[in-house]
């Protein structure tokens, strides 16, 4: 527990967190998937920096590290490979936005709001609730865009993003043991994800990568 | 003072007494006196009002020999009363003038009975004075319109009226139960409601105060209401009759109820109001109408104005007066710049159909050229309802707008994030006004003629032109001048949530806190004349005077054919093509609008059409339920119904029993 | 002496933006043109158009009204008015007790509406169009200026643009992640009420793409001179708007030291500059958008105020 802890520090921890919920949002505007990608790989880049500030502000060199496998993983090999899988997947490349943008926009700021709500007791316990806020508006976030958007691969971004809001909650909380082998864990497993669409092959099973469908050939099936 | 206050009451009850008696002289004598009676009663109004607020507006009683048998009935006046009182008789001056213009039909006896009625609310000391008055009012409405052989819209208006009388009483029965039986407002205020009955008073005020208001979702009547009777009474209806009924709100939910009531209170009527206030704006933009555009325009005033209610009912309940004097006094001056300019733009429209014989958009345009003044005029009430610096309308919102900047200071996450939503909802209704007040001016008065009718239009009447210049004057001055109104709603203010704009009002500006800058709309107004003065001194200096006039381009189409004397009708912009954004974003969402294409095969002759159709989301959930009801309750019906006097007096005696346990009940609390 | 002052900065403001209005305009035609590989007219160029334009006579359509031949000259002066009540290079001018954020929206929104009005005026179908998709436009892009008078007024207990600014500078304003929000938002209305890229295109030929040149369309001589200085003006009360709340640094104040004033002057030009560059930069990088996907950009800056001032409100009450 190093010793910038100005008011400025704290400031700019919340405009970077802020920075990727609205990302979050962002993601949600998206009606293309490669700008879809493109967005998350701006969050990924802003939670980098969000995680490097707070090594910075904690005097913790684990959490600026943290920032760099961000960076180098979900900022820029992740998004590389959704490029390549869907180019070579030849994934639809609009995004279905049924129901329409404003409608889930809105549904996204009530759950931020929910977020915050939900975050303000913990004020008693001294933890930083704005970090705490922001980061569970993310996840929420990424769970909505998961079931709003039908298409797997907006559904897989939802779910990186998510996983970003895990990054950024367990970043934000200052003296969390583990911090960086949690974050490395959770990259891991977006690592995996990912992977897991591509070796999988999905598509080859299917006409089309759409989540609906196999939920409709699950119910066929019982 | 109390000399003043008792003799400006005995002279309210004379001039209602005289009214009331007008009324029914004029149903035999010839119909003209019932307008000049009316003018002179209202002007006497005004000027009693008028001295009795600034004269500090002293509370005082008068016990009249009438009512239920074995009391007298109470007239009471005190701050509150006195505002509204002056809204009521100037706008009761200006219709009862346009009543002079209009002609003297059949239903010219029924508008000095509707002043009467109204003023007899606005002076009620008890319970049973006030539901006279309200249902009095009700009923002349009605007679009104059904005169007139519109009877679905009197019809609808009685059926929204009498369900809101049997709530307004209920919550004054709740009221005086509360008070020991006594039906007077000072024992009411003596023993205020606490606990469930305070919430049922506050459910049945809303009902029923809203429902005689249009306040969403009982507005559907309103607006027919408003389009279907004449010009000077719609502009009485929307200027003051809607007034009337939010000043019962007020005094039901301000003063009777007395000032310990919970913050949370505020939340419904914040929902309502701009829920109100969002729909009746765009329902204004949606209209073809011109009296339906400014009937919307009136249910989203009377939403602006809920909105100022609900967050002085939750800055009371929070102790913080200071906020609830602003959304209060906001509301107040909101309520007399709408009774103003409400009342112009109904005359306005009222002139155009006569002149132009039409108040179908489809039908109008270019009236500028053929009715100078009257255009003028409209054009300082359209300013005020797009709220638009320094007009009367923004004024109003500006504090409105103040106040809800304020509310985040009640605390409460619930409140907070409603206020900030009220905030966005607020400015979007104002926005939507701005839209509106456009496309009635553009479509209706600028462009090209639309009908052969509306290019022969004829200018008002000189009388009609008087009445449009002196509201449109009286419609500038309160914009110029908030402060001067503020000082006259200063009494009730202080009464109501015991603090005042004083110590913040001005001549000069409006402030939201004491030592705040705020709004003054006398700066503003002289920065803006400075601006155009350089503006022209600028262009002056150095351009050619002078313009010359050329055949208008027209987006590359050619020159219209000879038989088209003010060019082609397609390709002008009219106020269905007008509101088409709009109604495909908000319409879509809020009213279902729906467009359909018919497109005609090639090789027809038919024109290709596109048609809307749209619904009120709010009538639709009211009235089909109750549709769908009716042919149970005429199946129920038929078979408690039997010939024979055994079954008639089961039905009197059901009845009796039914209305003996209600006293009953009521006894209990 | 202060009030002396405060009449001499509002001149000295006055003028300044009179000058720089077009100067503006040409520098952002200018940096767009370079961006998109085009040599671009000098900077000087709108000033130029201005000129020539002011000395012709107009030519009026043959049913336009006095409405119409009025127009021009209440829009340019409700902008001015708007324009002299923006901080600039100081705080403290002789208008700053009358710069509310609220009453700076109502001018600008009467410019707008008298502007709607001439366009409807001529009764051409072009006019009618801009009319009618600046009034839908607008009816989105209010609510969320109002929210963002909503987190600044929550910021600084007023929504006098003088006593904002002047606490924004001082520093003692609250959380930066709801004021980010609210510039996210600010910018998106700022964008809509300049009718820049993606919402409109004031270059454009296609009279279907039009919105804010649909109503100069009717328009020529001092008359059009007078809606391209409104609009010139316009960007740069925009842009001061921006800078006075969200760069709030080296404005000087009546107690500012010699350094302080003298280094003002420049700063102020230094941030109007960068705007323009970026606004240059945003408008060759983003392809113009549907009209009708208009309202959705507009909604979610709507939204992004509700957050900005909910987060700040209860920020600030838990705080």
């Amino acid at each position: 527990m190093g010793g910038h802890h100005g008011a400025f520090s704290l400031d700019v921890a919340h405009l970077l967190g802020g920075a990727v919920l609205v990302l979050s949002f962002g993601l949600l505007y998206q009606r293309r998937l490669g700008g879809l990608i493109n967005a998350y790989a701006a969050q990924s880049c802003v939670l980098a920096a969000a995680a490097a500030w707070q090594g910075w502000v904690q005097s913790a060199p684990a959490l600026v590290v943290t920032g760099l496998i961000v960076l180098g993983g979900a900022g820029v090999a992740i998004p590389v490979a959704l490029h390549r899988i869907a180019g070579r997947l030849q994934f639809d490349r609009a995004v279905v936005t049924q129901p329409g943008i404003f409608p889930v926009m809105a549904a996204g700021v009530a759950l931020v709001l929910l977020a915050v709500l939900l975050a303000a007791p913990a004020a008693a316990q001294a933890l930083p609730r704005e970090d705490l806020a922001l980061a569970l508006a993310v996840v929420l976030l990424g769970q909505l865009m998961m079931i709003v958007r039908p298409a797997a691969p907006a559904q897989l971004v939802g779910f990186l993003s998510l996983l970003s809001g895990l990054i950024l909650g367990i970043v934000g909380v200052p003296g969390m043991r583990l911090a960086v082998e949690l974050a490395v864990a959770v990259l891991v497993l977006a690592g995996a994800a990912v992977a897991g669409v591509y070796l999988l092959r999905i598509r080859a099973r299917f006409e089309e990568v759409d989540a609906g469908r196999l939920e409709r050939l699950g119910g066929a099936a019982q | 003072m109390a000399g003043v206050s008792a003799a400006v009451l005995t002279g309210f009850a004379v001039v209602v007494a005289a009214l009331l008696g007008l009324g029914a002289a004029s149903a035999v004598a010839p119909r003209r006196i019932a307008a000049l009676g009316s003018l002179g009663a209202c002007g006497v109004g005004f000027v009693l009002a008028l001295a009795y607020l600034l004269a500090g507006a002293a509370p005082a009683t008068l016990a009249v020999p009438l009512g239920l048998p074995g009391s007298w009935m109470t007239l009471a006046l005190d701050g509150l009363s006195g505002f509204f009182l002056l809204v009521l008789s100037a706008v009761g001056a200006a219709a009862a003038a346009a009543a002079l213009e209009a002609d003297a039909d059949a239903t010219a006896p029924f508008l000095p009975v509707l002043l009467g009625a109204m003023a007899l609310t606005l002076l009620a000391g008890d319970a049973f004075a006030l539901v006279l008055g309200l249902e009095l009012t009700s009923l002349a409405a009605g007679a009104l319109v059904l005169m007139r052989h519109n009877d679905s819209a009197a019809l609808l208006h009685i059926g929204v009226a009498l369900p809101g009388a049997a709530c307004l009483i209920a919550a004054l029965a709740l009221l005086a139960g509360g008070a020991g039986g006594d039906f007077r407002f000072a024992a009411i205020r003596a023993h205020p409601p606490e606990g469930w009955p305070a919430v049922f008073v506050l459910v049945l005020a809303l009902l029923g105060a809203g429902a005689k208001a249009g306040l969403v979702p009982l507005h559907g009547w309103l607006a027919r209401l408003l389009v279907a009777a004449p010009m000077h009474v719609s502009a009485l209806m929307s200027g003051a009759m809607t007034k009337v009924a939010l000043y019962v709100l007020v005094r039901l939910l301000f003063d009777l109820s007395g000032p310990a009531q919970p913050g949370w209170w505020g939340a419904p009527l914040l929902v309502l109001g701009a829920a109100g206030a969002v729909l009746g704006a765009l329902r204004a933009n949606m209209a073809d109408d011109i009296k339906a555009v400014l009937a919307g325009a009136t249910v989203g005033s009377v939403g602006l104005i809920v909105i100022g209610l609900g967050l002085a009912l939750a800055a009371r309940g929070a102790d913080l007066s200071t906020l609830a004097a602003l959304a209060l006094g906001g509301a107040m001056l909101t309520a007399l710049a709408h009774g103003l300019f409400g009342s112009l733009l109904f005359l306005g429209a009222g002139a155009v159909h006569q002149g132009a014989g039409s108040r179908s958009l489809v039908r109008l345009g270019g009236l500028i050229h053929r009715m100078p003044v009257t255009t003028a005029a409209v054009l300082v009430g359209a300013a005020s309802l797009a709220a638009l610096p320094p007009s009367a309308g923004f004024a109003g919102q500006w504090m409105l707008f103040q106040a809800v900047l304020g509310g985040p200071r009640i605390d409460g996450f619930g409140l907070q994030t409603l206020v900030c939503v009220v905030a966005g909802l607020l400015a979007l209704s104002a926005a939507l006004s701005a839209a509106a007040a456009v496309r009635l001016l553009g479509v209706a008065f600028l462009g090209r003629p639309r009908s052969p009718r509306a290019s022969a239009a004829e200018e008002a009447g000189q009388t009609m032109r008087t009445i449009l210049i002196a509201l449109a004057v009286a419609s500038g001055l309160v914009g110029l001048f908030p402060g001067g109104v503020l000082s006259l709603a200063e009494p009730a203010l202080r009464r109501l949530v015991s603090a005042g704009m004083a110590d913040r009002a001005g001549l000069l500006a409006v402030a939201p806190q004491a030592d705040l800058p705020g709004y003054s709309a006398l700066g503003i107004a002289l920065i803006l004349a400075l601006s155009a003065g350089l503006v022209v001194w600028l262009v002056r200096a150095r351009a050619v005077p002078g313009h010359r006039f050329g055949p208008v381009w027209d987006g590359g189409f050619g020159p219209p054919p000879a038989w088209l004397p003010f060019g082609d009708p397609l390709t002008q912009y009219g106020g269905a093509s007008f509101a088409q954004p709009l109604q495909r974003v908000l319409g879509a969402a809020l009213l279902r609008a729906r467009e359909t294409v018919d497109m005609p095969s090639p090789g027809e002759t038919r024109p290709a059409r596109i048609a809307v159709a749209m619904e009120d989301p709010a009538e639709r959930a009211l009235f089909g339920p109750l549709a769908a009801l009716r042919p149970r309750l005429v199946v129920l019906a038929d078979r408690c119904w039997l010939p024979g006097i055994r079954r008639t007096l089961a039905v009197v005696f059901a009845v009796l029993v039914f209305l003996l346990t209600v006293v009953a009940i009521v006894e209990q609390f | 002496m202060t009030t002396l002052l405060s009449l001499a900065l509002l001149a000295v403001h006055l003028a300044l933006l009179l000058t720089l209005a077009p100067v503006l305009a040409g520098i952002v035609r200018w940096t767009k043109s370079r961006l998109m590989g085009r040599v671009g007219a000098p900077v000087f160029q709108p000033w130029r158009d201005l000129q020539r334009l002011a000395r012709k006579q107009p030519v009026l359509a043959e049913n336009a009204s006095w409405l119409f031949r009025g127009a021009p000259t209440i829009a340019f002066a409700a902008t001015l008015a708007a324009a002299a009540l923006v901080p600039g290079f100081a705080l403290g001018m002789a208008t700053a007790p009358l710069a509310d954020l609220l009453a700076i929206a109502g001018l600008l929104a009467l410019a707008r509406c008298t502007l709607a009005l001439a366009g409807l005026d001529t009764g051409t179908a072009v006019g009618g169009l801009g009319a009618s998709r600046e009034m839908s436009f607008a009816a989105f892009a209010e609510p969320a200026m109002l929210l963002v008078i909503f987190t600044l007024a929550l910021l600084a207990g007023s929504t006098n643009l003088d006593a904002i600014a002047g606490a924004l500078r001082e520093g003692t304003a609250g959380p930066l992640f709801p004021l980010g929000l609210a510039l996210l938002a600010m910018l998106a209305v700022a964008i809509a009420g300049n009718g820049r890229a993606p919402i409109d295109n004031r270059a454009a030929l296609a009279e279907t793409g039009m919105v804010h040149a649909a109503l100069a369309l009717a328009y020529s001589g001092r008359h059009l001179a007078l809606i391209e200085a409104t609009a010139a003006l316009k960007l740069l009360l925009w842009l001061t708007l921006i800078a006075a709340i969200f760069l709030p640094f080296g404005t000087a104040t009546p107690e500012s030291g010699l350094l302080v004033w003298l280094l003002a002057l420049p700063v102020w030009g230094l941030k109007l500059g960068g705007l323009a560059m970026a606004l240059a930069l945003f408008e060759a990088g983003v392809a113009g958008m549907r009209v009708f996907r208009v309202p959705e950009l507009l909604g979610l800056a709507v939204l992004l105020g509700v957050l900005a001032a909910v987060l700040l409100a209860v920020w600030q009450g838990l705080a």
